[in-house]
């Protein structure tokens, strides 16, 4: 069997259904298996940045190993977005990039790049593949290791003389054979045991949990544990959905843009209960006054992770559901007490709101609202990078797990349009709504091409505020209202030193996204006014494919409360009034 | 507090290794004293010997990083245990005249050095031993004018299994 053959059959042995990427000289031996074969889809995007973050938004919806395929040289640089960005989220995906012909490699040949040593630090593990021998159970490794322990990206470099050569008695093996790999999954029994004990103990026990609920798909365990102890929770970015947003004991997401309750919660609980989190700098602020009072437990299955920002007095590696399901077992009942009061006051003296009745232009806040309330309950959310972001994690009313697909770690602008479209062609039945800015959605704007050719249903809604409106929030609050390079209207004749909108700012925004959606042949719809958001919502979810929806909002909202970057979370800004 | 650290890293020999373990502490913005890869009695295993300058916490966070390798079978810190033997390897070429000669000679005889060549102006000696050995050596081969010499890097054993 040719290694193209044997790369195409591995694929359908790891019950890959779905390929996503973009063809070139050294892996047209590949693409000519994939012609033979209709046991696998392919998806041609049109840039591969989109193929790697559409193989991503697949495995985010899914739960399976994201695939995707690409030349070397520029083909293969073009993933290493994608790449780091799975990474950063502990996504699991496969990238298989074409390389040079092995007797050509280290000589400049013509598409030639290091992938691997480019993708080392970013990838989970990668590999060049040097003869057809071991392609087999390279192949096996790379799917095992992507999807197993902490998942992430493994990138497959395959020299084009390999998928050429033939190798006789092929057969794909069962079993993977790494004697260095060997994920924890079982947590420590006596850890459990003190942490159950911790939690009987504790006055103020707080839990923070993160994307590895979801990726462990610990949903109900984590909800099984609140229905029996009650502990309040905040939830990260990457976990949002892992319980639905009305959970009595929810607090809302901490952090940089976090809320009042979550980020008050943090600082005074004495027991912080981390399971599947990284205690990123987004969450911790100024590490030395991160939880002061808090003894703190951390669960995860990376042992990396124990103690990598935060020390931990009650460390358990190993998977997510497996320690909740004997945490659950463990744990006392915990009724509800004067914390849960002390928490569940702060909600409500601080909630998340806006005021859309006082405002002629639409807030970027009510369009994520009339979204929740308009679109499928079982509809999945994508969303790019910046203050739409925060606004889609706030104002969405998450329901369920992997339903809230977002750029954390690495946030990756342009991320959002192809990742709802791996996301859509994972769950054809799913409604799929992709929640870019007008900045983001520019940024891999190309792959409408691919929604449209391949009719993939995205509904895209473009909250347009004509500015990089993240980075001049810090312009405005930080930097005395310099709005270098933040403006997208900018043009020529705009004053050198602009401080904001003025009467004879540009009128027009470019591009036309309703004219982009014309010229991509799918429907787009503009609102202007806060009256026709429901219009637009409702016409733009009833179509069939993919649509645009634009709605010019106004341009100065700021995302609150905010805690300036490096600063500790008792700094927090609660809001404009405030 | 800032020490030395010897870390002994057992690796499937794969291609690239050596890469993907100092690209990692690099990464990761570790110093690297010294870095040596040999293969072992069983040709599918390397060993990687680090020696490090970085507190005890920077250590254990290398170390959890180096076993998150794929590759990476088993990472021992020997730092702070005592029933390792460590050596280290020097070649020393070290200013020579009529006046010095026999100091150089004398000071070779109490180290066991061996001479390797010996030419009008200089001698090049080798010496295995300790690191401590090795640095005292040094020091007092210092006052005759080093031109120049070379070190392994630290290596090490178990001394049970």
């Amino acid at each position: 069997m040719k290694g193209a053959e044997i790369l195409i059959d591995a694929l359908i042995h790891e019950g890959v259904d779905t390929v996503f990427g973009y063809p070139g000289g050294v892996v047209i031996p590949i693409f000519d298996v994939l012609y033979q074969t209709d046991k696998i889809r392919f998806i041609l995007t049109r840039h591969e940045q989109g193929a790697t973050h559409a193989a991503d938004g697949y495995a985010r919806a899914t739960g399976k190993v994201g695939v995707c395929l690409v030349t070397s040289g520029p083909g293969a640089t073009n993933t290493i977005t994608g790449i780091a960005n799975a990474r950063m989220d502990s996504i699991p995906i496969v990238v298989i990039s074409g390389q040079v012909a092995t007797g050509n490699i280290g000589t400049d040949a013509f598409q030639e790049t290091d992938m691997v040593g480019l993708t080392r630090s970013i990838s989970k593990h990668n590999y060049l593949v040097k003869n057809v021998e071991e392609l087999p159970s390279i192949l096996k490794e790379a799917f095992y290791i992507a999807r197993t322990g902490r998942p992430g990206p493994v990138a497959v470099d395959i020299p084009v003389n390999v998928s050429n050569s033939i190798l006789r008695n092929y057969k794909y093996p069962s079993e993977v054979f790494l004697p260095g790999y060997k994920p924890v999954t079982n947590g420590n029994q006596k850890q459990i045991e003190k942490l159950a004990y911790a939690i009987k103990s504790a006055k103020k026990p707080l839990l923070y949990t993160g994307g590895g609920i979801i990726s462990a798909d610990a949903s109900a365990e984590l909800l099984a544990l609140l229905d029996k102890t009650n502990v309040p929770i905040v939830i990260t970015l990457m976990g949002l959905g892992s319980i639905p947003t009305d959970y009595p004991t929810f607090l809302g997401m901490p952090g940089m843009h976090g809320t009042m309750a979550a980020n008050l919660a943090l600082t005074e609980c004495d027991l912080l209960i981390g399971v599947g989190v990284r205690f990123d700098d987004r969450i911790t602020g100024l590490r030395d006054q991160f939880a002061t009072q808090a003894m703190v437990a951390h669960i995860d299955i990376d042992p990396a992770e124990i103690a990598k920002v935060i020390k931990p007095q009650i460390p358990v590696v190993g998977d997510a559901k497996k320690i909740l399901q004997e945490l659950i077992m463990k744990v006392q009942p915990r009724p509800k007490d004067e914390w849960n009061e002390r928490t569940n006051a702060w909600k409500n003296q601080y909630p998340m709101t806006y005021d859309q009745a006082t405002e002629s232009d639409i807030l970027p806040q009510y369009v994520i609202d009339r979204v929740s309330a308009l679109a499928d309950p079982e509809t999945i959310i994508v969303t790019d990078v910046g203050q739409h972001q925060m606004w889609a994690a706030h104002y969405y009313k998450h329901r369920q797990p992997r339903a809230f697909l977002s750029s954390g770690g690495l946030g990756t602008m342009g991320f959002g349009l192809p990742a709802a479209m791996g996301a859509a062609v994972g769950r054809p039945d799913r409604t799929v709504v992709s929640i870019s800015g007008d900045g983001s959605i520019q940024m891999n704007i190309q792959e409408f091409a691919t929604c449209a050719i391949n009719n993939i249903p995205v509904k895209v809604v473009i909250l347009n505020n004509s500015y990089l409106g993240m980075v001049r929030q810090w312009q405005e609050m930080f930097w005395d209202e310099h709005y270098s390079q933040t403006c997208l209207k900018r043009g020529p004749n705009c004053p050198p030193k602009c401080t904001g909108p003025r009467p004879d700012c540009p009128s027009v925004y470019i591009p036309d996204f309703i004219k982009i959606a014309e010229a991509n042949r799918i429907h787009g719809y503009r609102a202007t006014k806060p009256s026709e958001v429901d219009e637009v919502l409702k016409t733009g979810l009833a179509q069939s494919g993919p649509v645009i929806m634009e709605f010019i909002v106004k341009s100065l909202e700021n995302v609150y409360p905010m805690i300036p970057s490096g600063k500790p979370i008792s700094a927090i800004i609660p809001g404009r009034s405030s | 507090m800032i020490e030395k650290h010897t870390i002994i890293v057992t690796v499937t020999n794969r291609v690239g290794i050596l890469a993907r373990i100092t690209g990692l502490l690099a990464q990761r913005g570790y110093n690297i004293e010294s870095a040596i890869a040999a293969p072992t009695e069983n040709p599918d295993i390397y060993k990687i010997i680090l020696v490090v300058m970085e507190t005890d916490e920077n250590v254990e966070q290398i170390t959890k990083q180096l076993n998150k390798l794929i590759d990476t079978i088993k990472v021992t810190d020997i730092s702070h245990k005592n029933n390792y033997i460590v050596r280290e390897y020097i070649i020393v070429k070290v200013t020579l005249n009529s006046r010095t000669r026999s100091e150089v000679l004398d000071l070779m005889r109490v180290f066991e050095a061996k001479p390797i060549d010996l030419a009008t102006d200089h001698l090049i000696v080798e010496l295995t031993g300790h690191v401590r050995k090795i640095d005292r050596f040094i020091e007092l081969l210092k006052p005759f004018g080093i031109k120049e010499f070379v070190r392994s890097g630290e290596f090490a054993m178990t001394e049970y299994n």
